[in-house]
């Protein structure tokens, strides 16, 4: 080894414990910034390190996209909203798994032209996976965008024989791998394209079946398929930054993954193939006759109700989301606050599209973390609670989770704001949540409903509170 | 052929950084999960180191036609988005995390 190449070994070293000491202090919103630019300092030293080792070769090429990439990267980060974080996230994902994609493309050409007989069995290997993986993750976060931006339907999109088609395809890419590796890349070019639109067409396969309110687990998963490409590509070209950055992230959103499951009580093989609220999903709902007994109320009953309550609690879903309401939903709390009414946010791991989503968006309206409480915490202060107030959640707050055995969501954890001792429930319409099945709270003596638009309801109650 | 004793090595690496990984994420709150992806999905930017490598080993290898230019150029561009969007974006959220009394 030269003294350049142990520096720059060393620099390596410097930067991956930079990224390990940035995601530890992730674990407190105190020290989170500080984590994040720890991480940046780290990638900036790893960066430096491989521009200097490549010894001005290429550099025109390499400064055009490294220049368009900083470019369209920061850009994108600065203008877009939060409420349209999830898409933003995927794609940044789908990103990374494009950039594992081709560099297996470009190092698969290089050795053919090269004319060599056979690429070393590490090389090959690692090259095929990761240009699998890394193609999977790019089309899967390309259509994960589409369906969170609304371009598709989030709803599941099936067709009879999806899981044959699937199979066959999967099976396919694992024949063609196969063949490259068996060969040490000595495959034509006709094979091994096949193998990488093959691996696109499964990221888009895999994705089209599973709807909207299942993308914190895609997401989360995606992210996954992304750092182990990555980490899969550092085999293929001796990288221990890549292997050590790539392998920390496989962990992270695997973690995540499971955490998001979990939330929802299913297994992750449930969620990717069953196309949870697809027109199956309808029979119970449809069964039941729909709801009977709901009692609507006005704007100024329950601001009566909040007003002159002790403890309220705000239960934001993906309705809030969509409405952009939660600069108003903060208004609304300020005022109850102004009247010393306590005011606290419960958090269901999966409302919104994806992990901590809520958490985001109400940091963006300025309310204070320590008020947000995750699922255990909330579940001890709503029997003490006076007002719990839905903002459009739906399938997170249906006690058939807890009591009904045939609904499909029995099991699910919930946040019980049925045990609060009054339930506003805001919502647009009484059309049932995004798995397409009745919620029994509703129809409970308790709960009354509040129609409209969230957004326009929630500005409504400030007024009338404020008017009180 | 493969020199088995570096490929152990790097296998050892990659074992042990997920453990690493699972560690420290398992600490970070529910709250963070967003930063969290954002910030991971920015690490694993990294792979625009690979995009490097692999351009220059193209333009050494001389067989570097105007089609592979542009794919080479196109991960590089990719990687870059990947870097500096998800630090960028996970910077802009965390700026808004604040404890109560507007306390950082």
């Amino acid at each position: 080894m030269t003294g350049f190449a142990v520096a720059a070994s060393l620099l390596d070293l410097v930067a991956i414990s930079l990224f390990i000491l940035g995601l530890h202090f992730l674990n407190s919103p105190a020290t989170a910034r500080r984590g994040n630019q720890l991480a940046m300092v780290g990638m900036a030293i790893a960066l430096v390190v491989v521009l200097v080792q490549t010894g001005g070769v290429a550099w025109w090429a390499i400064a055009i996209g490294m220049v368009l990439g900083a470019l369209v990267g920061i850009v994108a980060a600065i203008r877009v909203k939060m409420t349209a974080m999830p898409q933003m996230v995927a794609l940044y994902n789908g990103a990374g798994g494009g950039a594992a994609a081709m560099i297996g493309v470009v190092e698969y050409i290089v050795f053919l032209r090269s004319g060599g007989a056979a690429l070393d069995p590490v090389v090959s290997v690692s090259l095929v996976i990761s240009m699998i993986i890394g193609a999977v993750s790019l089309a899967g976060s390309i259509i994960a965008f589409l369906k969170l931006q609304e371009v598709m339907t989030g709803r599941p999109i099936t067709y009879p024989g999806q899981q044959v088609v699937n199979a066959v395809v999967a099976l396919g890419i694992i024949a063609l791998a196969g063949w490259f590796i068996y060969t040490g890349g000595a495959v034509p070019p006709w094979g091994f394209f096949l193998l990488l639109a093959a691996a696109l067409a499964l990221g888009v396969m895999f994705v089209l079946p599973i709807g909207g309110a299942d993308m914190p687990v895609v997401i989360s998963l995606l992210n996954s398929f992304t750092g182990l490409a990555v980490a899969i590509a550092g085999f293929e070209i001796d990288s221990v930054m890549l292997i050590v950055g790539g392998a920390i992230v496989g962990a992270s959103g695997t973690i995540l993954t499971v955490a998001m499951s979990k939330a929802m009580n299913r297994s992750l093989t449930n969620v990717l193939f069953s196309a949870f609220g697809s027109a199956g999903g309808a029979e119970p709902a449809a069964a039941s006759g729909g709801p009977q007994n709901v009692r609507s109320v006005s704007a100024d009953d329950v601001a009566v109700m909040l007003a002159y309550a002790s403890k309220v609690m705000f239960v934001p879903g993906y309705g809030m989301a969509v409405a952009q309401a939660q600069h108003s939903v903060k208004a609304l709390a300020d005022q109850l606050e102004k009247r010393g009414v306590k005011v606290l946010y419960a958090i269901h791991p999966v409302a919104g599209r994806m992990p901590g989503h809520m958490n985001v968006l109400l940091a963006e309206a300025n309310v204070p973390y320590d008020e947000l409480l995750d699922l255990d915490d909330a579940n001890n202060e709503f029997p003490t609670t006076d007002v719990a107030l839905v903002i459009g959640a739906n399938d997170v707050t249906n006690p058939a989770a807890r009591n009904v055995q045939s609904s499909p969501i029995y099991g699910m954890p919930i946040l019980d704001v049925d045990k609060a001792g009054n339930v506003i429930v805001l919502k647009r319409s009484m059309r049932s949540g995004f798995a397409g099945i009745d919620n029994p709270l509703y129809e409970m003596p308790n709960t009354a409903m509040l129609f409209g638009d969230a957004k326009a309801s929630v500005d409504a109650l400030t007024a009338a509170v404020k008017a009180l | 052929m493969t020199d088995v004793n570096h490929f152990i090595t790097l296998l050892t690496i990659l074992v042990l950084a997920i453990f690493v990984g699972f560690e420290v994420i398992s600490k970070v709150p529910t709250t963070l999960h967003t930063p969290l992806m954002s910030a991971t999905n920015a690490i694993h930017g990294i792979v625009v180191a690979g995009a490097i490598v692999a351009t220059v080993a193209l333009f050494s290898s001389g067989s570097a036609s105007a089609g592979l230019v542009i794919i080479a150029v196109a991960a590089v561009t990719l990687g870059a988005i990947n870097v500096f969007g998800g630090f960028a974006v996970t910077q802009r959220m965390l700026q808004m995390f604040k404890g109560k009394g507007g306390g950082k």
